[in-house]
């Protein structure tokens, strides 16, 4: 099989055959189980789309029932009922809290056939060998285990996995320029005066934190040692500044679901909040002008991966892995790049987009053609450059990964009490 | 024991056996529960008062708590008399069974969708670009659109009437449909006024019905976490929000010791209205 030309089944095929072969001496009997296993997939809203369970039916012949949680429900799930997943679709500081219960399973890297590929983020942390690595649970720290069993991270590559990379992103503030009409430039602009009762930010505590921290910096008002492991003192100047604001009537919601954020910024309620990269894409693709706004101070960032629960084992296990090979052979990758997500394997998400799709998204060159989205609506027209513009402008901007704190219960105490001020 | 006593404890039985297992056990495991200690991520058997002293200790909680049970009264004493007006209207001024059954089943509409749609059709009418804000600015009244229609208490409130009005409209409705019509005819012939009938014969022989119905809507108000969490944009708190807040975050113990007080308050709340009227004698 030639490297540069191999076709995603093929590889599957081959993949297939390995682990049937390792796993029963039968292969035939395998395959017509195979059709037979359901795994059960748990996860944020981010990845799950009913146009990946559709692809792993007909590709791999298993059935994968999604069901979409936001993270604070899917981190309660992952951790008290081990039972009701087969897989945790979760992100790196969901499992850095997760990970003790032992209720995920370490993961052979020398069953993942496209290792090699993945993003260096997720293996030493280095987006580029002279990056630095940014405050926060960055995904390497929390990505390796010395090995099954293990319940502490390793600190470097250790063959193990705790969660097989897939997705990451640069988050920023989401703006309606239409309505702002003027340049916004910093997240210190998420609680002028000027937008009063037209911001929003995200109810989810440790992504909230974040926002909040990269805000109060951003004023001046708060200086971090460590804004990924801030001090109860830093913890309670952060939300103090932001009860004060609620209090001043700065917000006009906040909002816990993706699809809450898209309706604020298209109705018009909200000009300035925290976004994901596909509620921008939704705003758009309704017509309403809505931008991904690159600030000075940097990026929040965030990375996504696939857990294994610790109860799996036999054929649901072995077609997990094939899942999991699967959604790193490109397809999904394809997918998710236009989402505005990266994939965790750039490589071979590539084969999956065409020339130009991988030139916007990626790249950030000016798009040649219409640029569409994964259901089929036009975004974007010739000559529109990405905010933020490449992936390494944007990734290499990263000033702070979401975070789970060693002061972790006292936030979020102080954040339920910032909600209910 | 005699056979007829026999077979009614032996009928009671089934009933008394799902009630044990589904509603005492659960109730007893939270009181249980709610005396556990926790950390992040895991809670062990216990008996320490922390979960109380901390909620009773928090100025947050006594607040939400507040918030709550005003919401409850406002909601109560809104739907109380719309729904009252409502099952008036029906049951004494519509002549015909097939009209009052018609429009009782208009009164039903608001639960014909399920609550998130409801909850999102909120938006274009009362949003800063909505139906009535442009509707106002047009007719020249106000200038600046109103804040406070949307993710507001305002708009809490104002679900939760839309929502509850109904399950004051049926307990209601039953009662004056079973008054006698005869009494209202012996009460005018008497030379009462309109007025006279309505609070000297109606509302008393409808006392029964009232009270299912604010109970009914002061134990859905009290418990509700979901129509405050969309309707405020997150930005008011009631109890319920508090329980949802710490399960989400693992904190069990924290949420069921909440849970354990407000199921006190919502039941001295009703225990004081039972108080005030005797429904079985009253039935």
């Amino acid at each position: 099989m030639s490297k540069m030309h191999y076709s995603r089944r093929n590889v599957l095929k081959g993949g297939a055959a390995a682990v049937a072969a390792s796993a029963f001496p039968a292969p035939m009997i395998w395959a017509q189980n195979i059709k037979d296993v359901v795994l059960r997939q748990a996860g944020t809203g981010v990845s799950a789309f009913n146009e990946v369970a559709a692809k792993v039916k007909e590709d791999l012949g298993f059935t994968l029932e999604m069901t979409a949680l936001d993270s604070d429900a899917v981190t309660q799930r992952a951790a008290t009922q081990p039972d009701s997943y087969d897989i945790a679709d979760i992100e790196y500081w969901i499992c850095k809290k997760v990970w003790p219960t032992g209720n995920l399973q370490a993961m052979d890297i020398s069953k993942i056939a496209n290792y090699d590929k993945i993003a260096g983020t997720f293996r030493d942390g280095k987006l580029t060998p002279e990056s630095v690595i940014a405050q926060g649970t960055a995904p390497h720290t929390v990505g390796f285990v010395e090995g099954p069993g293990s319940t502490t991270f390793a600190t470097q590559d250790s063959g193990w996995m705790t969660l097989i990379p897939t997705i990451y992103n640069a988050d920023t503030l989401g703006i309606r320029p239409d309505l702002i009409g003027r340049p916004i430039d910093s997240w210190a602009e998420l609680l002028n005066p000027e937008f009063k009762g037209k911001a929003s930010i995200l109810d989810i505590s440790s992504i909230g934190i974040m926002d909040m921290a990269m805000v109060c910096e951003a004023m001046g008002e708060v200086t971090y040692a460590d804004k990924g492991n801030m001090t109860t003192d830093e913890i309670d100047k952060t939300i103090g500044i932001f009860t004060e604001a609620k209090k001043a009537g700065q917000f006009r919601a906040f909002w816990k679901s993706f699809d809450e954020s898209v309706n604020l910024m298209a109705s018009g309620e909200v000009v300035i909040q925290s976004m994901w990269s596909p509620a921008i894409t939704a705003v758009r693709a309704q017509g309403v002008p809505c931008v991904y706004q690159p600030l000075k101070e940097g990026y929040r960032s965030w990375g996504g991966g696939i857990g294994l629960s610790a109860g799996l084992t036999g054929l649901p296990l072995d077609a997990a892995y094939e899942y999991i090979n699967w959604y790193l052979s490109g397809w999904v990758g394809g997918f998710l790049m236009r989402q505005g997500y990266y994939s965790a394997v750039p490589e071979t998400s590539k084969l999956f987009m065409s020339e130009d799709e991988w030139g916007y998204w990626y790249e950030g060159k000016a798009a040649a053609g219409d640029i569409v989205s994964p259901s089929g609506t036009v975004i974007e027209k010739a000559g529109a450059i990405r905010d933020g513009g490449s992936f390494l402008d944007r990734m290499g901007k990263v000033a702070c990964w979401n975070a789970v704190m060693d002061e972790n219960q006292y936030m979020v105490r102080k954040w339920n009490e910032f909600i209910a001020a | 024991m005699r056979r007829a006593n026999l077979n009614s404890w032996l009928l009671a039985a089934p009933l008394t056996g799902v009630l044990v297992v589904f509603l005492i056990l659960p109730i007893l495991l939270i009181v249980a529960v709610s005396f556990w200690s926790a950390d992040e991520f895991s809670f062990r058997p216990d008996f320490q008062f922390g979960n109380y002293a901390y909620l009773f200790g928090s100025a947050v909680a006594w607040k939400v708590f507040g918030l709550t049970f005003m919401m409850a009264i406002i909601v109560w004493a809104l739907t109380l008399l719309i729904g009252f007006t409502i099952a008036y209207f029906l049951a004494f001024h519509i002549r015909t069974q097939k009209w009052q059954m018609a429009l009782f089943l208009l009164t039903t509409i608001p639960f014909w969708t399920s609550n998130i749609i409801r909850m999102i059709s909120w938006i274009p009418l009362l949003g800063k670009n909505g139906l009535v804000n442009q509707t106002l600015i047009s007719a020249g009244i106000i200038d600046e659109p109103l804040q406070w229609l949307l993710y507001s208490g305002f708009s809490v409130c104002l679900a939760f009437v839309h929502l509850y009005t109904l399950f004051m409209v049926v307990p209601i409705f039953n009662t004056m449909m079973r008054i006698d019509k005869s009494l209202i005819e012996a009460a005018r012939d008497s030379g009462a006024s309109g007025f006279q009938i309505l609070t000297n014969v109606i509302i008393p022989l409808s006392k029964p019905g009232i009270m299912i119905g604010s109970i009914f809507v002061i134990a859905l108000v009290m418990s509700d976490f979901v129509t405050t969490r969309f309707m405020s944009g997150s930005q008011l708190a009631n109890v319920g929000r508090l329980i949802s807040n710490d399960i989400g975050l693992l904190q069990y113990p924290s949420a069921a010791a909440t849970a354990v007080v407000l199921l006190i308050s919502v039941l001295l709340t009703i225990g004081a209205m039972l108080r005030l009227v005797d429904i079985r004698k009253e039935l």
